[in-house]
């Protein structure tokens, strides 16, 4: 079994990222982004920063309940960081006629997935945004209003976390548009039949 | 088009036979429920599905073959299946086959009527027959309400549940029934019996008419016309307890009643709100034994009366200090003294009340004690309701103050117009221009005068009582913060998802399972539970008194204007 090829890109701030593309079938597309690794470097210096604060508390207040405090602050901080915020990948799961599944998986091993319907897909465009002080851009899928054909009920914006840069998307977008012009030409040669 | 077969994963293993299911023309999707093994009868198994179909109100048909060679292939066998095709017509027919343990499986379509045989692409879907039968799918929230019937024709997902929870009668033949005719489904090994189970069954019957009858007695004595007179329906509107009692009233008689539950919302309310009592009564009684255990009831007593006594000293402290130069003001004095005399009067008075109750108090609170076996939201309501009582001082200080200040207030903005030569009119909601007698503008700025030197005086006074006030309203309103928690979590619900989250499901997700070339594509449906959050605001159990009316702008300009403010209740009274 070979390994589908990792492409390399770079994210809106600058992160190494990877983007690798798996097909699993004409009509099924895997799309996943890898985001930053957590730096060890980024990690000790907040847990010195926090030790260091805590231990000038405890020598002005000769208590060591800072200390013990301190430690568990640092604990519950870090599980809270890998479990909810910080995200290890991001996959976009092309089902042709079937949906579109985004998952990110965070750095603990927990998954959260959504799943929408193809029908409810109106189109995966990419967008621009003001983000801090620069423009950045992003693919985000539209679903259809239930009540209005040509109107869009919500934006579903893709890679929040990792937040590739244009070239990255570009590629991102053109695999999903291959698979949704599926979609659009197969209803209309049924109909001739 | 590509063609989708959901194919559930316990029948993998199953042997030859054919594949009936339902066909969703629309969505070009098969959803196979069963396999029905050689050796069958062609009538028999019409006629099978038939009768299924009347029952479930689901089209089940004969969706194609199903073969599972143990060894090698054999040419007659599939010549057999692609026959059976003619027997039960059906478009496209699907051959499914699988050889040994392989995983990998061929599938094809067989389509007779048309005349351009197009190759399909085929994507195999796996799904757990028994999670995805009883698992309730949950819209989302936004959508549910804006275009319900829009939204069932358009969900694909939403139509396989349907179709699967639908033909629960299919599954309900277990593995030791023989039929005519034999099937391979999810099957429960089974019915579990169990003597507790059963006797609680037939027990709760009765039990829920005896609880019936007598909340038919109880709220018919709440609403017989003794309690309906002025003072003491006053009374009770007044009392959170009375309104707390009623609520769980209500749920009683929502549990106790004799009507199936329609559906699912209505099934999982009722359980919420049994759980809810449940864990209620349970605190309660927890509460209770602490309570009755070595005496707490006489030390509480004992401790309730000195500190009732010693907030009355502060507060005679506190308008000792206002009756001065409080912090270094200078007050007007006789205006000072005035109040202050007046407040001490009532402390004198509050003071001598309090030991005129000071011995019945151990034993209004022992019987009082009792009520918590009724559920803890009542014992938190007795006690918000003791606290209201024991600072009524307070309140009547406030409202004292809060009418003076109001008064000044109200004075002094008229005034103010009359100063400027304006005058609010009425009729038209608006300031108008007047002109005024030169007396008149002489009284008015005479008042004017009067109210503007007098009003730093009353203003503190106001501000030191509405403080306190505030002080009891925070606490009375973190009291019914926690009855309303302990009221509207839906528990059952909680439980559900944690034990059993397939039960709740906001959607689904695929996982692609391993691939081999020139066979179909193979997903596994798996089933996603609704999110924590979304549980609670989905099943969140209505409550009575809710949040606070005011937002944070309105509660201060009210406060600054001098109108009273009330706890946190929903229909606007005072608490007192």
């Amino acid at each position: 079994r070979e390994d589908p090829p990792e492409r390399r890109y770079r994210s809106a701030s600058g992160a190494a990222i990877a983007l690798r593309r798996r097909q699993h079938s004409a009509s099924c597309r895997e799309l996943a982004v890898r985001c930053p690794r957590l730096q060890l470097r980024s990690l000790s210096a907040v847990t010195s920063a926090v030790w260091l604060a805590a231990y000038g508390l405890f020598v002005l207040t000769q208590n060591s309940m800072v200390l013990s405090a301190a430690i568990f602050v640092t604990l519950i901080g870090l599980i809270i960081y890998l479990h909810f915020m910080k995200v290890d990948q991001e996959s976009l799961l092309v089902i042709g006629s079937l949906g579109i599944q985004v998952t990110s998986s965070y750095a603990s091993g927990k998954e959260s997935t959504t799943f929408i319907e193809m029908g409810q897909v109106k189109d995966v465009v990419i967008n621009e945004a003001i983000h801090m002080q620069k423009v950045i851009y992003y693919l985000c899928i539209l679903l259809q209003d239930p009540g209005d054909p040509q109107g869009v009920s919500e934006v579903v914006p893709l890679f929040q976390s990792s937040k590739p840069r244009l070239d990255c998307l570009i590629e991102v977008y053109k695999s999903c548009q291959e698979i949704l012009e599926q979609r659009k030409t197969a209803p209309q040669s049924s109909g001739i039949k | 088009m590509v063609l989708k077969v959901f194919f559930p994963s316990c029948c993998s293993s199953a042997e030859s036979g054919i594949l009936i299911g339902r066909w969703i023309s629309e969505q070009n999707s098969a959803v196979i429920l069963a396999v029905v093994h050689f050796p069958f009868i062609p009538a028999q198994v019409k006629q099978y599905l038939s009768e299924v179909q009347r029952v479930t109100k689901v089209s089940v048909s004969v969706l194609g073959s199903w073969s599972n060679s143990k060894q090698e292939k054999e040419e007659s066998l599939s010549e057999f299946l692609e026959d059976l095709g003619t027997i039960f017509s059906h478009e496209p027919w699907i051959q499914i086959s699988k050889e040994g343990d392989s995983n990998f499986w061929s599938c094809s379509t067989l389509q007779k009527h048309s005349n351009n045989p197009k190759e399909e692409e085929i994507i195999l879907v796996y799904y757990d027959q028994r999670k995805v039968m009883l698992s309730h799918l949950h819209p989302p929230l936004d959508t549910a309400v804006s275009t319900d019937h829009q939204a069932d024709d358009a969900s694909k997902l939403a139509a396989i549940f349907d179709t699967v929870a639908k033909s629960k009668i299919l599954f309900m033949t277990d593995r030791y029934d023989d039929g005519p005719i034999k099937l391979t489904h999810w099957q429960s090994d089974g019915v579990e019996a169990s003597i507790i189970v059963e006797l609680m069954k037939q027990a709760s019957v009765p039990a829920c008419m005896l609880l019936t009858f007598l909340l038919s007695l109880i709220s018919g004595i709440c609403r017989s016309r003794v309690l309906k007179f002025w003072p003491l329906s006053f009374l009770w509107s007044k009392l959170s307890t009375c309104e707390q009692l009623g609520h769980r009233l209500q749920h009683l008689q929502v549990i106790s009643s004799d009507k199936k539950a329609q559906n699912q919302t209505q099934l999982m309310r009722k359980a919420n709100i049994f759980v809810s009592l449940l864990v209620d009564v349970a605190l309660g009684i927890l509460l209770m034994s602490w309570l009755y255990r070595k005496n707490r009831i006489g030390h509480l007593a004992d401790t309730l009366i000195p500190v009732a006594d010693h907030v009355a000293e502060e507060l005679q402290d506190l308008l000792q200090w206002l009756m001065g130069a409080p912090a270094g003001l200078k007050m007007n004095r006789a205006l000072d003294q005035v109040l202050g005399r007046f407040f001490l009067y009532h402390i004198h008075l509050w003071i001598s009340y309090i030991h005129l109750m000071s011995p019945f108090i151990e034993m209004i609170l022992w019987y009082v004690g009792l009520s918590a076996c009724l559920g803890l939201t009542v014992a938190l309501c007795i006690l918000s309701d003791i606290i209201a009582l024991l600072t009524f001082h307070i309140y009547c200080f406030y409202v004292y103050g809060a009418r003076l200040y109001c008064l000044k207030i109200y004075g002094l903005s008229s005034l103010w117009r009359l100063f400027r030569g304006k005058k609010w009119n009425v009729l038209r909601q608006r300031v108008d221009s007047c002109s005024y007698d030169l007396d008149q503008l002489f009284i008015g700025t005479l008042l004017f005068t009067i109210l503007l030197f007098l009003l730093p005086t009353t203003a503190l006074y106001y501000l030191v009582f509405t403080l306190l006030r505030l002080l009891v309203v925070i606490v009375q309103g973190l009291i019914h913060l926690l009855v309303d928690l302990i009221d509207s979590l839906p528990l059952y619900s909680i439980i559900l998802r944690l034990c059993r989250s397939y039960r709740l499901a906001a959607g689904v997700k695929f996982r692609v399972l391993e691939q081999q070339d020139g066979k179909p594509l193979r997903l596994l449906m798996q089933i996603n539970p609704l999110s924590y959050g979304s549980v609670v605001q989905t099943y969140r159990l209505p409550t009575y008194s809710c949040y606070p009316k005011d937002t944070w702008t309105s509660l201060c300009k009210k406060l600054f204007l001098g109108e009273l403010i009330y706890p946190w209740k929903h229909k606007g009274e005072k608490q007192d």
